[in-house]
Formats: C-alpha cells, structure tokens, sequence
C-alpha cells in the first residue's frame, strides 16, 4: 500500500499557494500563536469567505491554510473516514490550491484535517491535527449571548455547565452529552472538543501533537499545544467513560475502535464497522497474510 | 462483505456534469447570454451586487447564471471571488446628495425642493400577469424628459437637520478608518459602522421580517420613509501621487432615510431619530428593511426599552448573513453518523435501564441493549 500520493489534481496556479493571501495567513498564524499560548481560549480573528460553504469546515480550511507548506502531507477524514464526499472535496481543495502530498496513512500525515473524529492510531510529536468546528462555544446552549459567555470566560464561571451535567445524572441516572463533551484545558478554559464522540476525548488529554481548532462561521480559533492535560468533566461519584459497544467490527474484528452501525435490511439487521477506515484496512491488511482464523470468523 | 459508505471522487465529478446540464436545460433553448441577464435582471443583479458586496453587474451576471437562478448561490459565489480582490484602498465617501436620480419619493412631505420623480416602479402597476409579454411584446423606447431635473436634490433629512428636529450625525472625531467586517471579527458592543456594514450585505428576507416585526409591535419605533432615492453616483479615489481624487467608476445605489420619534430621555428633548439604508443597484425593500432594523439597533442607545428580537444586537447582527446561514442550515446535509451513533448508543442505553427490572446488574442491563 502506498502511504503518500501527489494530489488527484492539479496545482491550479490562478491561486496563491493555500488560496489565501500572505498577509491573511500571517493574521490567522498570529491568532493561532495565541491560541497555542492560551490552550483552550477561544481567538476571534477575521475570518474570510472561503469557496467551501459556512458550516462545511471553512475554519478548518483556513487553518490548514495558514500552516501547510509545500513538503506537508495532508490527510482529510469526515466521521473518520478518508472517503466521505466533502473530505474528498476539501483534499480535492488543497490539491488544487497547493499541490502538495495527501495520504490516507495517519503516520504518513504531517496534518490531519478531521471533522468528528480523531483517528484511532496514536498521533506522534510533531503533526498537526485540525478540527473542523461548528460551534466553538462550549456554554452556548447555557448562554446565548457572545458577550455574556466571554465574561464567563474571563471569570472562569463554569459552574452552569456542571449544574447542567448534574441535571442529567438526576434526570437519566447518567450525563447524557454523547459528543462534543466539554473538558476543561490545563485547568482553566472550559472547551468545545468539536463535535467528536467522548470517546475520542481521552486522545486530546498529553497528545503529543499539536491540537489546533478553527470555527470559520463564528470567526474563533483555539488550540490544545502537544502534553496539555485536557480533563473531561465528570463528578466523583459519577466519572468520565467513553462508550463502549459488546459488538466488534465486522469488517477488522476490533474491540476497541468507536464503531459505526450498519442497517442492512428491512429487518433490521445490523452490522457494526470501524468508523475510522484507515485504521481498519490497516488492521485487514495486516490479517492478511496469516489470517486468525478466530478474528477472520468473529 | 459490507463495503463503507463511499464519495468516492467519480461521483463527485459525476455530480458536476449532472449540475451543469441542469443549468443548461434543454440544448434547444438558446442559452442566456451575460448581457440577457444584466440587463433584462437588473433587480436580480442588484441583489447579488449588494448582498455580495462587490459591485459588478457583470460578475453578478455570471454568478446568477452559474447558480442557476438561485440568489443566495450567486451571492456566495461572488463574496468567495470577492476574497480573492486585492485592496488597493478605500474611495472618497459617496454624497448620494449628488445623485443622477432616477426615482426620488418622500412620505414626509407634499412637496419638496426637487419634487417627487416616481421613476421605475412596480408600486402603482396592477400586478396582473402581462401575458402581451407571454406574446413576445417589445417594451417601447422612451421618450427623452421634457427638462432635466433639478442638480439640487437635497435630501429630506438634511432639510430637517436645519431646525435641529433631528439627531445630528457628525463624522467621528478624527473621521477614523472604518470598521471593516469582512476583514475583521464582529464583536460587541458592535459600532454603528459595522451594524450598517452587516445590514448591508444581510439578507433581504431577514431584513425584511426584522423590519416587518417592529411594525407589528415587537420594538415598536413609529418610522416614517422620510425619503427612498435610487441612482446613479461617481465613486472618487484620492491618488497619492496626483494629490487629488479621481472618478473610479459610477455605481447604482438605493438609500433610504427613516425617521422615527423619540420620546427624549433626561439628556436631551424629543426628536426625529435616523434609520438608514443603502443598498448597491435597485434594492428598494431591501434599504427600507436595513434602515427600519438599524433604527430598531438603536434602541439601547437611545435608552429606549430595546426588549424586542429587532433590538438584540447579537441576535440581528449574527444571523442576518444569509451566506452563513445556508451554510449551516445545509451542512445538517453532512454525514453526522458518528454522533448520531454516539447518541443511539446512549438512547439504548437509558431505554434498557428504563425497561429492567429495579436493582438489576448494570453489567446485564448493558448486555441487554446489545440486539
């Protein structure tokens, strides 16, 4: 399997490499640097149309913009998967306004443009992972108002979001936020992971790449720099778990990748896949050549 | 075997020949000609124009045609080529006072210097369907006007500026560089500039109900359409080098002026308060709508009880980009099967808790949601 491949079309040289100007990428570098310099606070900075609609990861593309140079390698996955039609449709972007490298490969990537999800393999010191966020607010649903959640913000008044989590545990028995599960970042901001499953929260916590986060719609970036403690929230008597499924993949046999249902038929029947599927062709690839026949069956 | 839900780059590029040959229609047709839309849509372009923020009839033309009719398409197409211009500068103000004017009305007034010059305008024709048109008639060639109108058109607000009967709007101290919203973040408290800014390039529909809302009692603010003038001005560049301003170019554009009581506060007495609009081409709903929504943005200023949607800054101003809002809306057009199984899973969860008996083994209660 080959890691790395030129990009499926062509540098399109009508536009400056990364399709911003220079000086709009020397703005949005200077806004990131402060979101490195303050994990987890949110950096208004002056978002620009992009040809890729609102809502459709603009923020991530501008992020990606910003920092990607000609000898980067560039994965894009949506809901984990490298082949989902906008992540193919914003790597078709970066072939075209760049030229540069995309991979499938995790550990080939040098940055990872990801809506949803963080791929299962380990990252490593040095990548990038860019999150495509929609709402970056993580007290939005508790304030509506912008210049009241700053405040909130500046005063580290987070105490809503807890009495909502405890709402939850009294009404369900458990907190019933599923995905974009607020964690707190090396002790003081309160963040919006993007609307990744909480199953993916634990990754962000030490990871020794470097998180950055761009809201396009909402003109905000922030970041979690590589070995910051990012710390869901939970009670003690009530703490942080991820889901977990009694199923396995269908497709590698996983047990510990977030999976995907499949409905396969009026009936009802179901199969269960890995949702990142770099992950799990690795996995079937490596199966292969002496294939466990208990796994193969399973 | 079960093979993952697949784009896949072909079908993309499938879907690009299937959307241009929608746009096309029937081959036997004769396809619309650039010229065929500007001139014979010219309150289309319009839209485009002002609701894109860049004015080019031309552009406008070739966006409307590329998004097949759809207005909000063409406006996104144009602010995402609007990005790529570079900025050499920023022209002199337009006084619409020197307007070219071909329609001028005040609902304030009989009569006033200059008179009121109707001009084109659907407000007084029967909106019947014309079916001579269905029959292919030519529109007839006008007549040239009998006299010219007046050079002095002053503007209706400037009239009542003179007795001090309405709120002075003097250049800030320093006429500073404005606020610009494409280049920088909104934030709050939002300066005029960048409200009038947003209003500016805000959708017309939002607009309009915003608007349409204060009339009906929700941040009631009794407007008058003191004066709406549509037109045609010199836009002037200042040449450093020269030392003096240049005409860069003439743009269309529709003000309107509303002016509205204000009771008086302890500061000051009672007066006339502004509402503006301006819109690039013929946008005259779209400028009525902008200056009744600025003058309801106003309210918390004029300490006024500003507890109506049209009086929420954040509210008005974060949701009027129709460019940003079809974005979002659409994006629910997305995969979110991550989340969603995050969510069923969770769903299950509790329904098999719901349903067991009390005090049974959680352990068990998860086996039992597993089908």
């Amino acid at each position: 399997m080959t890691t790395q491949q030129q990009a499926a079309v062509a540098r399109d040289d009508h536009y400056n490499f990364g399709y911003l100007d220079e000086s709009t990428k020397r703005m949005l570098r200077r806004a990131l640097l402060k979101a490195v310099a303050i994990p987890g606070y949110q950096v208004p900075f002056g978002s620009r149309e992009m040809p890729l609609p609102y809502g459709w990861g603009t923020g991530g593309i501008q992020v990606t913009a910003a920092i990607i140079g000609s000898g980067d390698v560039l994965k894009v996955i949506d809901q984990g998967s490298d082949d989902t039609t906008n992540a193919i449709n914003i790597r078709r972007f970066f072939g075209r306004v760049t030229g540069v490298a995309t991979t499938q490969s995790t550990p080939a990537a040098t940055i990872v443009q990801t809506r949803h999800r963080i791929p299962e393999t380990p990252l490593a010191a040095g990548q990038i992972m860019v999150f495509q966020v929609p709402i970056p607010e993580p007290l939005r649903w508790l304030e509506p108002s912008e210049t009241e959640t700053r405040t909130m913000h500046a005063l580290a008044e987070y105490g809503g979001m807890h009495v909502k989590l405890y709402e939850d545990i009294a009404q369900h028995g458990r907190i019933a936020t599923t995905y974009d599960y607020p964690v707190i970042v090396n002790d003081r901001y309160m963040m919006r992971p993007s609307p990744i499953p909480k199953f993916d929260n634990p990754k962000l916590d030490g990871s020794p790449a470097l998180m950055l986060f761009g809201a396009g719609r909402e003109k905000r970036v922030y970041a979690v720099p590589p070995y910051t403690r990012v710390k869901s929230l939970d009670f003690e008597d009530h703490p942080f778990e991820v889901q977990s499924w009694s199923e396995h993949c269908d497709l590698c046999g996983s047990r510990e990748s977030f999976l995907d249902e499949i409905i396969l038929d009026d009936a009802g029947t179901r199969r269960y896949v890995c949702s990142d599927t770099e992950y799990c062709n690795d996995r079937q690839a490596r199966q292969r050549p002496d294939a466990n026949p208990d796994e193969a069956a399973a | 075997m079960y093979v993952a839900v697949k784009g896949g780059e072909r079908a993309i590029l499938n879907s690009y020949r299937m959307l241009d040959d929608y746009r096309r229609g029937d081959r036997e047709v004769p396809e619309l000609s650039l010229a065929q839309i500007r001139e014979q849509m010219p309150l289309a372009v319009s839209r485009v124009m002002a609701e894109g923020s860049l004015y080019d009839p031309q552009l406008a033309a070739l966006a409307l045609k590329q998004a097949a009719g759809d207005v909000i398409e063409a406006v996104f197409l144009l602010r995402a080529y609007r990005t790529t211009l570079s900025r050499y500068g920023y022209t002199q103000p337009i006084d619409t006072g020197r307007m070219r004017l071909q329609r001028r009305i005040s609902s304030t007034f009989k009569d006033l210097p200059g008179g009121q010059i109707l001009g084109p305008t659907y407000d007084y024709t029967q909106r019947l369907l014309d079916f001579s048109l269905l029959a292919g008639r030519e529109a007839d060639s006008l007549p040239a006007g009998e006299a010219a109108l007046d050079s002095a058109m002053p503007r209706v607000t400037d009239l009542l500026a003179q007795d001090d009967l309405i709120d002075a709007e003097p250049v800030p101290p320093g006429d500073p560089e404005p606020f610009d919203l494409t280049r920088q973040p909104l934030d709050f408290p939002a300066s005029r500039a960048a409200r009038l800014q947003n209003l500016a390039r805000a959708d017309e529909g939002f607009l309009l109900s915003m608007g349409y809302s204060t009339q009906r009692g929700y941040g009631n603010t009794h407007p008058f359409a003191a004066e709406i003038r549509y037109g045609a001005l010199e836009v002037e560049m200042h040449i450093e080098e020269l030392g003096y301003a240049v005409t860069v170019g003439e743009i269309e554009v529709t003000e309107c002026q509303m002016v509205s009581q204000f009771a008086g506060n302890a500061e000051e007495g009672p007066k006339f308060t502004r509402g503006y609009g301006l819109t690039f081409g013929y946008g005259e709903r779209k400028s009525m709508s902008m200056a009744l929504v600025d003058r309801a943005l106003k309210a918390a200023e004029l300490g006024e009880l500003a507890d109506s949607p049209a009086n929420d800054h954040e509210f008005v101003l974060y949701h009027s980009d129709n460019v940003e809002a079809s974005g979002f809306v659409q994006h629910l057009k997305l995969p979110h099967y991550v989340d969603f199984q995050a969510n069923l899973e969770l769903l299950r969860r509790m329904r098999a808790e719901r349903d067991a008996p009390q005090g049974a083994d959680k352990q068990l209660m998860d086996e039992a949601v597993s089908p």
